[in-house]
């Protein structure tokens, strides 16, 4: 069992061949028609601003000289690339997306196998845990921004309670416990998704399987590790990759829980690329930045979408 | 199969566990949004207010006197317009396109689909500094409609995703029947693929809904007063500003809450199925 094949029935199109071959050519025209609308859409405010914005990233674009934008070339970039803070971007942005990826995949395994087993109340259950994904970002970044308050927040207030801590602590109020603090709001609400994903690839493991292992004496844990990890592999590299892509470019939670700080401790590439563009209005230097991003995720992209083309993983 | 009694205790202590962190901090929200100011700020803190009130919430729907009620109310009502026009107009040119990406066989079709594809996973910094220049320039900034168009950046090819898949798991056969009973094939599209496909444009609604109502940062830069600001906004900004009023933050946060609960709610088996399959198969 060297390849497992992840599609399911799919029929329908007929892919090349057979008595349908002599129409393909004339499709053309009614598809230019039907895709039309789109491709305006697609062009009209994702592709021009896309190319407007890597126009932008070759000049000094900058507020303070108004009406004088001097070509840098490769300026901007080179710039940035020399700057410090932008690498302590890098450096929070790189470990807050391998923490939450990480912890999001694995707790998400874990629930996504507890939704699988027969539990009572299971459709209650899967209601609750659910209940985190659908929460507004901002929403959910305001709460966890009060339960962390120094003076207020409930953590403090828990702790203190079970004396597990005596004095309360700022939990945002420190570089390096912010950013995991973040993170773990983040981690809160984006690991439903991942048992979700889980639950949904475990649900087309034929049953079967187990019997077998089960009749060659094989134990729960010996048929968690032989049948169901193996078979979840390509649902959990996509939710890797797809994860990945997503904390790379995390920007709403880091607004409304600390803003960046403190002293730019949580500061994100996104969110940096946020400040220099609008708030110190360095638009030339933030569409470079933006463009660096871009590069970046669609590194990832191109990678996920291989893997869909090949609808199969191998390992 | 029988399992041993250890076993199944494990199992559902094992979900209580989960079940209690899912939902203690949700309830703190719900706690605080009809908690008493004294109780949110004592030392020991209350968990169980004496004192519940529904007044936030009376507040934020019908006091017109209060500047964050007003604030939060706008936000709503922009929010829903915003996102249910942006669903619409994706939806409107979406549907089309995707039809002809699951059934038409054209030039370009695989290259076409894969820049779709990868336009959804741009992310919005990429976008947002040319559209705030182009906006501004258009005078579009601060209004509803240039949210709108916006928005069709990541719901257009959201659609288009999701429904080609959608459209594939549709017969083949439906079509070719109906036009052999003399239907063009737009015709067929309209009278038989549509129809069948109902649920799947509901789903695909559903989701794109509560991906704009969710959105941030382009909502940020792009509104700056009541004429246009979101719900998201408008919490952020009330959050940066009012740290100690955490009541009425969280009166607004729940009402902010309420959409997509419930949508995720009634419609959960369906929506994280689709979003599943959709995602790991293409």
């Amino acid at each position: 069992m060297g390849v497992v094949q992840t599609k399911e029935a799919r029929p329908a199109v007929p892919r090349g061949g057979g008595p349908w071959r002599r129409l393909f050519s004339r499709e053309g025209p009614t598809a230019v028609v039907l895709l039309l609308p789109s491709l305006i859409v697609v062009f009209g405010i994702i592709i021009y601003p896309l190319l407007k914005t890597l126009y932008t990233s070759f000049f000094a674009v900058d507020s303070a000289f108004p009406g004088h934008y001097p070509f840098v070339g490769l300026g901007n970039y080179a710039h940035v690339l020399r700057t410090g803070e932008f690498w302590d971007a890098v450096g929070h942005t790189a470990y807050f997306t391998v923490l939450t990826t990480f912890l999001e995949v694995f707790f998400g395994l874990l629930i996504g196998l507890l939704l699988n087993t027969d539990l009572k109340g299971r459709w209650l259950f899967r209601s609750i845990v659910i209940l985190p994904w659908a929460l507004p970002t901002i929403v959910n970044g305001a709460m966890w921004r009060w339960i962390f308050n120094a003076d207020y927040g409930a953590l403090n207030a828990l702790l203190t309670q079970l004396h597990i801590i005596s004095h309360y602590k700022a939990w945002l109020g420190d570089p390096w416990t912010a950013l995991n603090m973040v993170a773990v709001a983040d981690i809160w609400k984006n690991t439903p998704l991942a048992a979700f994903f889980i639950l949904a690839a475990l649900q087309t493991i034929p049953g079967d399987l187990y019997e077998a292992a089960r009749v060659d004496g094989a134990g729960r844990l010996r048929s968690f590790f032989s049948i169901t990890l193996p078979l979840l592999m390509p649902t959990i590299v996509i939710i890797l990759v797809l994860r990945t892509m997503e904390a790379f470019k995390v920007f709403d939670i880091i607004y409304v829980m600390t803003g960046g700080g403190p002293a730019n401790g949580t500061e994100t590439v996104a969110y940096y690329t946020y400040v220099e563009a609008f708030s110190n209005q360095l638009f030339g230097e933030g569409a470079a930045l933006a463009y660096i991003i871009a590069i970046f995720i669609l590194f990832f992209a191109i990678i996920y979408m291989r893997m869909l083309q090949r609808g199969e993983v191998e390992y | 199969m029988r399992d041993s009694l250890g076993y199944r205790v494990f199992i559902h202590a094992a979900a209580v566990v989960v079940a209690v962190a899912v939902l203690a901090p949700f309830a703190w929200l719900l706690i605080s949004s009809i908690a008493a100011p004294a109780d949110l700020l004592s030392r020991p803190l209350h968990w169980i207010p004496a004192h519940p009130s529904l007044s936030r919430y009376e507040n934020v729907l019908f006091n017109p006197q209060n500047g964050s009620a007003a604030t939060f109310r706008a936000g709503m009502r922009n929010s829903a317009i915003v996102a249910a026009s942006s669903v619409a107009i994706s939806l409107g040119v979406g549907i089309f396109g995707a039809y002809a990406f699951a059934q038409l066989r054209f030039r370009f079709r695989r290259a076409i689909l894969l820049l779709f594809l990868s336009t959804y996973m741009l992310p919005p910094i990429a976008l947002v500094i040319s559209l705030y220049l182009t906006m501004a320039r258009l005078h579009l900034l601060d209004t509803r409609l240039g949210l709108i168009l916006v928005y069709c950046s990541f719901i257009t090819p959201f659609v288009l995703w999701i429904m080609s898949g959608y459209f594939q798991s549709i017969p083949k056969e439906l079509e070719d029947a109906a036009r052999i009973d003399g239907c063009t094939r737009i015709g067929a599209l309209f009278r038989v693929i549509l129809p069948l496909a109902r649920s799947g444009i509901l789903a695909t609604a559903l989701f794109g809904f509560l991906l704009a109502w969710d959105e941030f940062l382009y909502a940020l830069i792009f509104t700056s007063s009541l004429n246009s600001k979101t719900i998201p906004v408008a919490i952020a900004e009330f959050t940066g500003r009012h740290t100690v009023n955490f009541g009425m933050q969280a009166t607004g946060g729940i009402l902010a809450s309420l959409p997509p609960l419930a949508i995720a709610f009634v419609f959960q088996r369906y929506l994280v199925g689709g979003l599943a399959s959709g995602a790991v198969k293409g």
